[in-house]
């Protein structure tokens, strides 16, 4: 990439995003008063692209992904715009929302079990999907849900479909899920921890299947994950949220090679890694709590756990911005960012 | 070595729940001051071992020696006397603390069940040292659970386990319901504490990379059965059964780089249970070497390095199969 004749232009890539959320917040009113979980938010999902969003609990990277959708209760207060194709979703009335989801964006979560009825066939849900939503006929929904089956890669789709979701495996289930999921050919599929409460040996082949979908159907795909492992193998860029902002955002070799913000690094280094902590090292910890937000400050949210910060960090919050002018799609909220260890190859270059 | 120098012997241990074999045969010895670390999916039956050790539930068959002493079928009145030498730490500290009990209470309890008489005063201040040996203010002694946060209660539990200065510490995935922050220094206490204190633990998890940091030995676990033993080195460098290499290649390492050029094993994701499992190795379902061999005959356990592993393609001389090759079909025997 020469970075010398783009200066000062946006580098994002010049297709139009399909999902563009700006400023995007989100406020709870709960008996202690207003809990802030969303804090102006913005992201872009090109076409086919695969963004990871990670970060620990609460956070809000699952927040930020049901208000998406418009999934939350009425308690939240959601401000800010959230464009799919162009068509503002926030403040949006129900009843088009619902026709929104699961045809134009659609969801799969952590347990797959709870999301499925125990008493249908998985292909009369699959099923349902389609006649809903396309206007299907039973018996050809029937058979586009062993297609779908078949490519998600449940073995035997023909018979499998109708078993009950008792039947089949973790795994198998969220094979389901994602079946239905992409039914309609959504434009968005957003994945809240998606692997999450499955095994290793069974997360692997699931992430293969979403990787799948974006390859041969083109499907923008946002994961929302704590695990940086999934992240490493999975997504093109990463959203780092914490506190309820993006405190970091960048091409995925980008975020791992060069953390900008600390908490990034921290994050990174408290990992396990095979091969890297080998009984002798210690891991890194991140001294301190997440903090709970009734209001969120003028400062930069992670300043009292951080090893770098000082005055400004408690007086005004850092813009998101690019570290390097050179390198704008790597932008990180930090007054103090890490220093980079060794010289950028796309630097010399520029 | 002696029976006197193991902190935990299990022969052959066997749990059935009706028709459920969760334990179906685990021989299995820790050295005092050592750390095994006992890994396995869900379902393999490696929370039922543990479980077991600590005589939550008896066992239909097999012995469990601590610190040489049998107590397999010990009564509860019998099993006092063994009580301090072995204490668990769950996964879940919200569900293993009392939460009507103030956390001074939960963690002298041990020191209240084991009969001996101890002052308010003696009893506070053992309190007070465990709870700063796990990097808790005194003061933490007058909250109550739902007070602390996930990690701080994970410390109380550990000083529960502790208080009572075991030989033998059970951790039944200590750090999976926490954040990646929070779990990294619970981690490290425990790898301190152990290195202080010198208990033998059996550290019961399903990520492997947690392990490598804390383990001195690993033990893997399918479907009720152990594949393979060994010492970390060897268990990371150079698995011998299909189901610790597959394990292994199928957790992603934090780095994108390396992550994307590892050539993954994906096994098929129907999980066979315990309830009827295969016959001959229980693995060969989802193993992509399996031959008509492993349908009819059990593996050995066949000495492997300085551990062993169960697997009809492992030799005593080091031969060992490569689930990578598994596609080109070519199998190395």
């Amino acid at each position: 990439m020469t970075t010398a004749e783009r200066t000062g232009a946006p580098s994002t890539t010049i297709e139009t995003p399909v999902l563009q959320v700006r400023d995007l917040s989100v406020a709870f009113t709960t008996e202690s008063g207003t809990v802030s979980a969303v804090d102006r938010v913005s992201l872009d999902l090109a076409p086919g692209e695969i963004v990871g969003m990670v970060g620990e609990s609460g956070c809000g990277k699952s927040v930020t992904a049901m208000s998406i959708g418009g999934l939350l209760p009425d308690s939240a207060r959601v401000t800010g715009s959230v464009r799919l194709q162009g068509t503002e979703l926030v403040g949006t009335r129900e009843s088009v929302l619902r026709r929104v989801r699961g045809k134009d964006i659609a969801y799969i979560f952590q347990e797959p079990m709870t999301s499925l009825n125990p008493v249908l066939t998985i292909g009369r849900q699959i099923a349902e999907v389609l006649q809903v939503h396309e206007r299907m006929s039973r018996r050809a929904a029937r058979a586009r849900a062993v297609e779908l089956l078949s490519l998600v890669g449940i073995p035997s789709a023909a018979t499998r479909v109708d078993n009950y979701p008792h039947q089949l495996s973790g795994g198998m289930r969220q094979r389901v899920m994602i079946a239905m999921a992409v039914a309609c050919g959504p434009k968005v599929l957003v994945a809240d921890e998606p692997t999450t409460a499955l095994d290793v040996t069974v997360q692997a082949g699931i992430l293969q299947v979403l990787r799948d979908l974006r390859d041969r159907l083109g499907t923008t795909i946002l994961v929302i994950t704590h695990d940086l492992g999934v992240i490493a193998d999975i997504a093109d860029r990463v959203v780092v949220m914490y506190a309820g902002r993006v405190v970091e955002r960048a091409p995925v070799t980008d975020l791992f090679a060069f953390p900008y913000h600390r908490y990034t690094a921290g994050l990174l280094s408290a990992s396990p890694t095979p091969g890297v902590h080998a009984g002798t090292q210690r891991l890194q910890e991140i001294p301190g709590l997440v903090p709970v937000l009734s209001a969120q400050p003028d400062a930069c949210t992670f300043a009292d756990r951080c090893p770098a910060a000082d005055e400004r960090c408690r007086e005004a919050a850092p813009p998101l911005e690019a570290v390097r002018p050179a390198l704008t799609e790597h932008v990180a909220a930090c007054w103090h960012p890490c220093p980079t260890p060794r010289t950028r190859p796309e630097e010399t270059i520029a | 070595m002696t029976s006197q120098e193991y902190a935990l012997e299990l022969s052959d241990l066997v749990m059935h729940f009706g028709a459920v074999r969760a334990v179906d045969g685990v021989s299995l010895a820790i050295p005092r001051g050592r750390v095994t670390a006992l890994v396995g999916e869900s379902g393999s039956g490696k929370s039922t071992v543990g479980r077991c050790v600590v005589r939550l539930v008896e066992p239909t068959a097999g012995t469990v020696r601590i610190a040489g002493a049998d107590v397999t079928h010990l009564s509860r009145r019998q099993l006092r006397r063994h009580r301090s030498d072995v204490s668990i730490v769950f996964q879940d500290p919200a569900g293993s603390l009392d939460p009507r009990m103030l956390v001074g209470d939960i963690v002298a309890e041990p020191l209240r069940l084991s009969g001996r008489r101890i002052s308010r005063r003696d009893r506070d201040a053992r309190v007070a040292t465990e709870l700063g040996r796990v990097g808790l203010r005194a003061e933490v002694a007058r909250r109550y659970p739902h007070e602390l946060s996930g990690g701080q209660r994970q410390r109380v539990s550990i000083a529960r386990a502790l208080i009572s200065e075991p030989m033998l510490l059970i951790a039944d995935e200590p750090t999976s319901a926490l954040d990646v922050s929070v779990q990294a220094s619970v981690l490290n206490l425990l790898a301190d504490l152990q290195r202080d204190i010198g208990f033998a633990c059996l550290f019961i998890t399903h990520d492997l990379s947690a392990v490598e940091y804390l383990a001195d030995d690993i033990a893997v676990m399918y479907l009720g059965q152990l594949v393979e033993k060994g010492s970390r080195e060897q268990i990371f460098a150079r698995p011998g059964h299909p189901y610790t290499q597959a394990l292994l290649s199928a957790a992603p390492v934090a780095d994108p780089e390396r992550q994307r050029q590892r050539q993954q094993v994906l096994l098929g994701d129907d999980l066979p249970t315990a309830l009827d499992p295969p016959s001959g190795c229980r693995f060969r379902t989802r193993c992509p070497l399996a031959f008509d061999r492993c349908a009819t005959e059990v593996p050995a356990q066949v000495e492997y390095g300085d551990g062993m592993a169960a697997c009809h393609l492992v030799q005593p001389d080091g031969t060992r199969p490569d689930v990578r090759a598994a596609d080109t079909n070519e199998v190395v025997s």
